[in-house]
């Protein structure tokens, strides 16, 4: 937190070169101009890395088909991006739609009712004094371990059992689990909501409930946000639930409907073309809600490792 | 890649899965299990890939209301299904039908998934509507046994630039031999006169039927491995002989560089299935009008014979409540020339069906192929395939552990014969680890 970062030095007068725009750092320890060139190259080599693939997948949905496989494959040629888009969603009766409606439904509720009970449980953790409080902490730091994956093939088979596989639920609640989120949101409220306020609230006449809904949650906002982030990622990116889970494609979420699509390619070939440019649709929430939130995800990232 | 990945995590979670439940043994005939009507309205479930199934599936609900069928999907088997079939069969829920591919559909009978239909009305009576060998695959060789209804089949020709082979004088080969001399004349031109696939071990697998070679055998008390016998032996060191001469590319298939060869000119044939036919139409459509089909090279000169690359079936699994049903619409699904149009229409589906070999459809001249009817080629094709070919039990394993193999050597490590070695002893251990009766 900011809070634990030295004040600034006052500026000295004269002018300042350009790179000590960050004037919390003392002179004495700034890199040397060839470790900061390095670091520059390395993080300009990432940034292509990461970059190259969004630029071709945008590039490529841009392309008929005919110029697909024949122009170069990192510029752009006739432009029919939009009429792409259109085939896309009308291919189908626009069951694409349908799949990043449920994305959203499956990724947005979870994520926010997932983030309500991972900030509650994390609250009561680093609030309340109970028998067996570190124990339960303990059980679901190690939920953190356990990788969402393995837990799948037992989740249909107990959801066999109460006949709720293939339904929007099967999907939904367990992906309204966080144990990481526990965690943030413990770490989180212990360092950042005084006790004398909570103290304080209960002594205006607050119940519990309200105490966290009107104080706590409005201190807590950073680790809430990055909580919520790491949800809404982790649900519209899940693939292998789904995959296990559903058999309807009306529920499908857009992961599991392209993979479907993709596998057929062999045998109709124009799922190809929809597959990419779905690809490219499906990932401009994640952007949006990534610039939309960025500014708390950053200091909610390093909340837990400051305090 | 990720493809890849997927598939090795599938096959972890199953290998968990198989060890949980001990396997049966597929013994040669069991009675079959009686096949009553139900009593009022049935609804079933069928779980396949093949986009489009809505429409024709809605077509046989409103002849039928009584026996209602919806229609759920996934990806294809492969990529997901089979397995999920397997966790559903364990969880009691699994739907009433399935698609399942000829290859997978021994490891559903080993694993004692699918429900013997020959007691089912007009099941048994339904073996001479279908081409010989496809009947072949679903009831394993036992007369009075039915396991699936075959849907479609993947009878394999040769797909070949007309324009090319004429403008360089170089004949169309009608032999194996032949099409090693052309290959030659080919090359000296500077484009390949095919491409090795070095992923496609199903690819191989059909020119190893087309030769003769049978890889499983079922004795209906243990099986028997032979990747190794003398005819692939032979098949695998054709390949590897025009490999190492430089004579065929070996791009990985569907890619771009596998289209851009194609739709490019440097690649003039292709040794591929009936359902291949749109796969290069719209891989390189600058090549549209350039394209012929001709029956596959022989081995030897007056022979007629071919292989086969894929094709399914809809099988029916253990613990429907309604077999009659299910079977009743499966026969109707495949045989009816009503849904074998709109099967062929969205999916390119090439019928397993006698009478869909003749469908108006598949009798026309396809542009792309210069107005050829070029499905009157694979019907040929389709006569000429033996029915003795038999799937392993494991093939997902045996595709991963070759198709390996075939990546090194197409890189130059190692050899195609050394590959189909690793894959018999692979095999034949993870048939041993499923505790699956086998000859070692």
């Amino acid at each position: 937190m900011s809070t634990m970062i030295p004040a600034p030095a006052q500026p000295r007068r004269g002018i300042r070169p350009a790179q000590s725009k960050s004037p919390q750092v003392p002179r004495a320890q700034r890199e040397s101009p060839f470790a900061r060139g390095g670091a520059l190259i390395v993080m300009g080599v990432f940034t292509l890395y990461f970059l190259v693939p969004i630029w071709w997948l945008l590039v490529a949905a841009s392309k008929n088909r005919a110029q697909f496989n024949t122009t170069n494959p990192l510029w752009f040629a006739d432009f029919s991006l939009f009429e792409n888009i259109g085939n896309l969603v009308a291919y189908r009766d626009g069951v694409y739609l349908k799949w990043m409606l449920n994305s959203a439904l499956y990724a947005g509720g979870g994520a926010f009712i997932g983030t309500l009970i991972a900030g509650m449980c994390g609250y009561a953790l680093a609030k309340y004094r109970f028998p067996g409080r570190e124990l339960i902490f303990n059980v679901v730091l190690g939920g953190v371990l356990v990788p969402a994956t393995a837990l799948a093939l037992p989740l249909f088979l107990i959801f066999s059992q109460i006949s709720l596989t293939n339904t929007f639920w099967s999907v939904f609640l367990p992906s309204l689990v966080s144990p990481f989120g526990v965690y943030l949101a413990r770490i989180y409220a212990s360092a950042s909501v005084p006790d004398e306020l909570i103290e304080a609230a209960r002594l205006d006449g607050a119940g519990e409930v309200r105490t966290f809904f009107t104080v706590s949650v409005r201190m807590m906002v950073p680790a809430l946000v990055t909580v919520f982030l790491f949800q809404f990622v982790a649900i519209w990116n899940n693939f292998f639930l789904p995959l296990i889970m559903l058999r309807d494609e009306t529920l499908f979420p857009v992961t599991l409907g392209l993979y479907a699509w993709n596998s057929q390619v062999n045998q109709i070939p124009v799922l190809r073309d929809y597959v990419l440019i779905g690809a490219l649709l499906s990932i401009i929430p994640l952007i949006i809600i990534f610039l939309l939130l960025q500014r708390f995800w950053r200091n909610g990232l390093s909340a837990g490792s400051v305090k | 890649m990720k493809k890849r990945a997927v598939a090795v995590a599938l096959l972890a979670v199953a290998s968990v899965a198989l060890t949980a439940c001990a396997t049966s043994v597929p013994t040669g005939d069991t009675a079959a299990a009686a096949c009553a009507p139900s009593k009022g309205k049935v609804d079933l479930t069928f779980t396949t890939w093949i986009p489009g199934m809505e429409d024709t599936v809605a077509v046989w609900n409103k002849a039928n209301p009584d026996i209602q069928v919806k229609v759920q999907t996934g990806p294809n088997g492969n990529g997901g299904t089979y397995q999920n079939f397997f966790n559903q069969l364990k969880a009691g829920n699994a739907p009433d039908l399935g698609q399942i591919e000829y290859d997978a559909l021994p490891n559903f009978r080993v694993q004692d998934g699918l429900t013997d239909l020959a007691a089912c009305d007009g099941v048994l009576d339904a073996k001479s509507d279908f081409v010989d060998w496809t009947w072949g695959q679903v009831n394993f060789g036992e007369d009075k046994s039915v396991y699936a209804i075959p849907q479609d089949a993947g009878p394999m020709a040769m797909f070949y630039r007309a324009d090319l082979f004429t403008a360089n004088n170089i004949a169309i080969p009608t032999t194996w031999d032949e099409f090693a001399t052309a290959a030659e004349k080919v090359r000296a031109t500077g484009g390949y006169i095919t491409n090795f696939s070095q992923s496609d071990i199903n690819q191989f697998a059909g020119f190893v039927w087309q030769a003769g070679g049978k890889w499983f055998k079922n004795d209906g008390d243990k099986w028997t491995v032979d990747l190794t016998d003398p005819t692939t032996t032979k098949v695998a060191a054709y390949w590897q002989d025009l490999i190492d001469r430089d004579l065929v590319s070996t791009n990985p298939p569907w890619t771009d560089e596998w289209n851009n060869a194609y739709n490019s000119g440097s690649n003039w044939t292709w040794n591929s299935a009936a359902w291949g036919a749109n796969s290069i139409a719209s891989g390189a459509p600058d090549t549209t009008g350039k394209w012929a089909v001709a029956q596959s090279p022989q081995w030897n000169a007056g022979d007629k014979a071919s292989g086969n690359w894929g094709g399914s079936s809809t099988a029916v699994f253990k613990g429907s409540k309604h077999p009659y049903e299910a079977a009743k619409f499966a026969l109707w699904l495949n045989t009816s020339d009503e849904s074998l149009t709109m099967l062929n229409k969205s999916a390119n589906l090439y019928p397993a069906a006698k009478s869909g070999l003749e469908l108006p459809a598949l009798k026309a001249g396809v542009p792309f192929y210069g107005d050829q009817a070029i499905y009157d080629e694979f019907a040929i094709a389709s006569a000429q395939v033996s029915p003795d070919f038999v799937w392993g039990p494991t093939m997902t394993q045996t595709y991963n552990d070759v198709s390996d193999g075939f990546k090194a050597a197409v890189s130059g490590k190692g050899t195609l014969a050394e590959a189909l070695k690793v894959g018999q002893a692979n095999t034949i251990a993870a048939m041993t680890a499923q505790s699956i009766p086998v000859n070692k």
